[in-house]
C-alpha cells in the first residue's frame, strides 16, 4: 500500500514540477522528494521481504541497491541545484530538469524492487523517458544527436527484451504455468524449455546491455552521459547502469539453475571481456574527460559480468563493485561541474593544473581517480581482487593475464589524463578568468568516496549479509 | 484465412524491399495496420471484449490511421525528398529479404513446439529482421523510424503467437508500441527536422571522443 502512494506521490512531484514554474516551489517540491524518497527506503527496510500491490518485493537486492539510489540522489539534488543556479536558463528548463530527475529516481527505484520481469521492464522503458528529456537539457545540436541516438537505441533494445520475454513465456508454458513473477521462474526453472530459454537470454540480455552498458548496446549511453548535465549523467553512469544489472542478474539467477548455466555464463563472459576491451581502446585515444569517465563506467561493468561469469567468490564480488562504483563514478561526475565551471570545455588539452584553481576538487579527482582505477586503498580494490580470485579459481588463467593487461592499458590511458588535468598547464587557458569555486561544493563527493572506501574494506555486517542474501539463489 | 492475412503481411515486406517514394512506405505500414487489424479481430476471439476493442483500437486507429499520417506530415512539413536513398541497390534488398524470410523458414521447421503457431513464428522473425534491415540499409532518420515501426508490427505478430493463453503479454506490447512510436515520433522527429536541415543519419556524427 505505501509503495502505491510512495509511487503516486513521486510522479505527482514530478507533473507538479513539469508544470510549476516557480522557482521556490520547484526546489521545495525537489526537497519534499528527497524527503519521501527516503522515507520510503526507511520504511522498505523496515518491511524487508514484504511484498505490496503483488509486484513490489523488498528483497535483499532491491533494498541494496534503493540505499545506494536514495544515498545518490542526495548529492544528485544538491549538484542539479547548483548546476541550474549557475546556469541561469530559462524557468521551463529547470522545471524539466528537476521533473525528469524525480520521475528518473522514482521508475529506477520501482525497477529495483519489481518481482516479476515484465514490471522491471515496464520501469526500464520509463527510465529511457526520464533520461531522454535529461539529454536534451542544452537543447542544441550536439544534445539533440545525443538524445536520438539514445531513444531510438533504447527503443530497439526495450523491444529486444520485450521479444524475450515473449520466448521466455513460451518455453515457461512447458512448465503449465503462466505467472512471469521472478519467484515462479525460480520455482520452475527445472521445467523450462531449454531451447526457447536459450533465445529468451539473448534477447533479454542484449536489451538491457543498453542500460548497464556493456558490448553489443553501450554506444548510447556513452553519447547520453556525454550530452547531459554533470548531475545528470552521474545518475545515468551509476544507478542507471545498477538498473540494467539488476535485470540481467535477476534473470541470469533463474537460468544459472537450469542445464544453461554454463552456456549463460560464457555468453556473459564474452560479452564483458569485449567490453572491457572496447574500454581499453577507446581510453587510449579519448580527449573528453566526460566520455572518458564513460568508457571507465563500460570497463568496470565488464568486470562486474565478468566475476558473474566466473562464480563462486565471483557473485558476492559482483554485488560489492556494483554498488562501489556507484558512490565512486557518480562522485566523478559530480566533480566535472566544478572543472567545467573553471575551464568552460570538455577537452582535456584544455585543462590543466586543477589544483591550483580548486585544490579540494583536485583531491576528489585525484582519490576518484585512485578509486576507479582499484588502486589499494579502494574499496573497489578489494572487489576487483576477488573477482580475480574468482576467475582464477574458475582456471580461466588466460582470461585473466588478458584482463590483466587491458586494465594496466585503462590504468596508464586514464591515469596520463587525469595527472594531465591535475597538473600540467592548460593550454590557452586565461587564469584571470578562473572563478572561485567553494570547497563545500566538493563535500558530497569526499562522503561518496569515503562511503566506497568504507565499504569495502570493513564492511558492516547488515552489507554483508544483504550481498549474500541477494545472491543465495545462484549455485556455487 | 489467417493465413492469407500473414502472407499478405509477407508480400508487403518484399514490396517495401523494392519501393522508391518515401510515401510508399507510408502506405504500406498504414496496410500493415490494416493487415493485423484483421488478424487480430480473427485470432483473438477467445479473449474479453474490453481487450479486444482496445487492441483493436491500437491497430487500426494507432497503427493504420494517426502513425502514417503523422509520417506524411513530417515529409511534407520537413521537404524530406521523395526517393529512400538506400545505400544498396533494390534488386540487393530484395534478394536480402527473400533470404531472411527462407532462413526463418528454414529455422521455423527445424523447432517441435506444440504452443506456437509456425506461420505467426515465420511472419514475425522475418518481419524483426527485415525491419533491422530497413535500418542499417537506409540513408534517411526517418526511414530507419519506419524501420523501428516494421519491427514493431513484427513483434506485435509474436505477441499474437502466444496471445490467447497471455493476454497480459499482447498488451504489454501494445504499452511498447504506443510509448516508444510516441517518444520517437512525437518528440524527437520534429525537433530533428527543425535542426537537421536535410535529414541524413551522416549528419548525426559529431558526438566524438575527441
Amino acid at each position: 500500500m505505501i509503495t502505491l502512494i510512495y509511487l503516486i506521490v513521486a510522479f505527482s512531484i514530478a507533473i507538479a514540477l513539469f508544470i510549476n514554474k516557480n522557482k521556490i516551489i520547484n526546489y521545495s517540491l525537489l526537497g519534499l522528494f528527497l524527503m519521501i524518497q527516503w522515507g520510503f527506503t526507511i520504511y522498505a527496510c523496515l518491511h524487508f521481504h514484504a511484498t505490496e500491490l503483488d509486484y513490489f518485493t523488498f528483497d535483499a537486492l532491491g533494498i541494496l541497491l534503493l540505499i545506494t539510489l536514495s544515498v545518490i540522489s542526495i548529492p544528485a539534488a544538491i549538484h542539479g541545484f547548483l548546476y541550474i543556479q549557475n546556469q541561469q536558463g530559462p524557468a521551463r528548463s529547470r522545471s524539466i530538469f528537476f521533473a525528469a530527475i524525480v520521475g528518473l529516481i522514482t521508475a529506477i527505484g520501482a525497477g529495483y524492487l519489481s518481482n516479476h520481469i515484465a514490471v522491471t521492464w515496464i520501469f526500464t522503458e520509463l527510465t529511457t523517458l526520464f533520461a531522454s528529456a535529461l539529454i536534451y537539457h542544452h537543447r542544441n545540436k550536439l544534445a539533440l544527436e545525443g538524445t536520438w541516438k539514445y531513444v531510438f537505441i533504447c527503443a530497439i533494445s526495450i523491444t529486444f527484451i520485450f521479444i524475450g520475454i515473449l520466448f521466455l513465456s513460451l518455453s515457461l508454458m512447458h512448465a503449465g504455468s503462466s505467472d512471469l513473477s521472478f519467484q515462479n521462474l525460480l520455482a520452475n526453472s527445472d521445467k523450462l524449455n531449454p531451447y526457447w530459454l536459450r533465445l529468451a537470454f539473448l534477447f533479454i540480455f542484449t536489451g538491457f546491455t543498453a542500460k548497464l552498458g556493456l558490448v553489443p548496446m553501450y554506444t548510447a549511453g556513452i553519447d547520453a552521459k556525454d550530452t547531459a548535465p554533470g548531475p545528470a549523467a552521474a545518475l545515468l553512469s551509476s544507478v542507471l547502469m545498477n538498473l540494467g544489472f539488476v535485470g540481467i542478474f535477476r534473470f541470469y539467477s533463474v537460468v544459472a539453475n537450469t542445464s544453461l548455466h554454463h552456456w549463460a555464463s560464457l555468453v556473459i563472459g564474452i560479452a564483458a571481456f569485449l567490453s572491457v576491451f572496447v574500454a581499453a581502446v577507446y581510453m587510449i585515444k579519448v580527449k573528453n574527460i566526460k566520455r572518458m569517465f564513460a568508457y571507465s563506467g563500460i570497463e568496470h561493468m565488464g568486470l562486474v559480468m565478468l566475476g558473474l561469469a566466473a562464480g563462486g567468490v565471483g557473485y558476492y564480488a559482483a554485488v560489492l563493485h556494483i554498488v562501489l562504483h556507484a558512490l565512486v563514478k557518480s562522485s566523478l561526475f559530480f566533480q566535472y561541474n566544478q572543472i567545467y565551471k573553471v575551464f568552460k570545455t570538455k577537452n582535456i588539452y584544455q585543462i590543466g593544473n586543477y589544483f591550483k584553481y580548486n585544490t579540494t576538487g583536485a583531491l576528489v579527482i585525484l582519490l576518484g581517480f585512485i578509486s576507479a582505477t582499484a588502486m589499494p586503498p579502494s574499496g573497489l580494490f578489494v572487489s576487483e581482487f576477488l573477482i580475480f580470485r574468482s576467475l582464477f579459481e574458475a582456471n580461466q588463467i588466460i582470461v585473466l593475464i588478458l584482463i590483466l593487461l587491458l586494465l594496466t592499458m585503462i590504468i596508464y590511458a586514464f591515469g596520463k589524463n587525469i595527472f594531465k588535468i591535475l597538473f600540467l598547464p592548460a593550454v590557452g587557458f586565461n587564469e584571470d578568468s578562473a572563478p572561485h569555486i567553494s570547497p563545500w561544493e566538493s563535500l558530497t563527493q569526499y562522503i561518496l568516496l569515503a562511503g566506497a572506501i568504507y565499504l569495502g574494506l570493513n564492511p558492516p555486517v547488515e552489507f554483508v549479509n544483504l550481498i549474500n542474501e541477494s545472491i543465495m539463489h545462484l549455485p556455487i | 484465412m489467417i493465413a492469407v492475412l500473414l502472407i499478405t503481411f509477407l508480400i508487403t515486406l518484399f514490396y517495401m524491399a523494392i519501393a522508391n517514394r518515401m510515401l510508399t512506405y507510408v502506405k504500406v505500414l498504414a496496410l500493415q495496420g490494416v493487415l493485423l487489424f484483421f488478424v487480430v479481430f480473427i485470432q483473438l476471439s477467445e479473449i474479453n471484449v474490453v481487450n479486444l476493442i482496445f487492441i483493436l483500437l491500437e491497430t487500426i486507429i494507432f497503427k493504420s490511421i494517426a502513425v502514417p499520417l503523422f509520417l506524411a506530415y513530417i515529409l511534407k512539413r520537413n521537404r524530406i525528398t521523395r526517393e529512400a536513398e538506400p545505400f544498396l541497390p533494390n534488386f540487393v534488398s530484395l534478394i536480402i529479404t527473400t533470404v531472411i524470410v527462407v532462413a526463418t523458414i528454414l529455422l521455423a521447421n527445424s523447432i517441435q513446439e506444440p504452443h506456437l503457431d509456425k506461420i505467426f513464428f515465420v511472419v514475425a522473425l522475418s518481419t524483426l529482421f527485415t525491419g533491422l534491415y530497413f535500418i542499417a540499409s537506409r540513408r534517411k532518420i526517418i526511414t530507419h523510424v519506419m524501420g523501428y515501426l516494421v519491427i514493431e508490427n513484427g513483434v506485435f505478430v509474436l505477441s499474437l503467437a502466444v496471445g490467447n493463453e497471455m493476454p497480459m503479454l499482447v498488451n504489454l506490447g501494445i504499452m511498447l508500441d504506443i510509448f516508444a512510436s510516441v517518444l520517437i515520433l512525437g518528440i524527437f522527429l520534429n525537433k530533428i527536422g527543425d535542426v537537421f536541415k536535410d535529414i541524413d543519419v551522416n549528419q548525426l556524427s559529431n558526438l566524438k571522443d575527441y
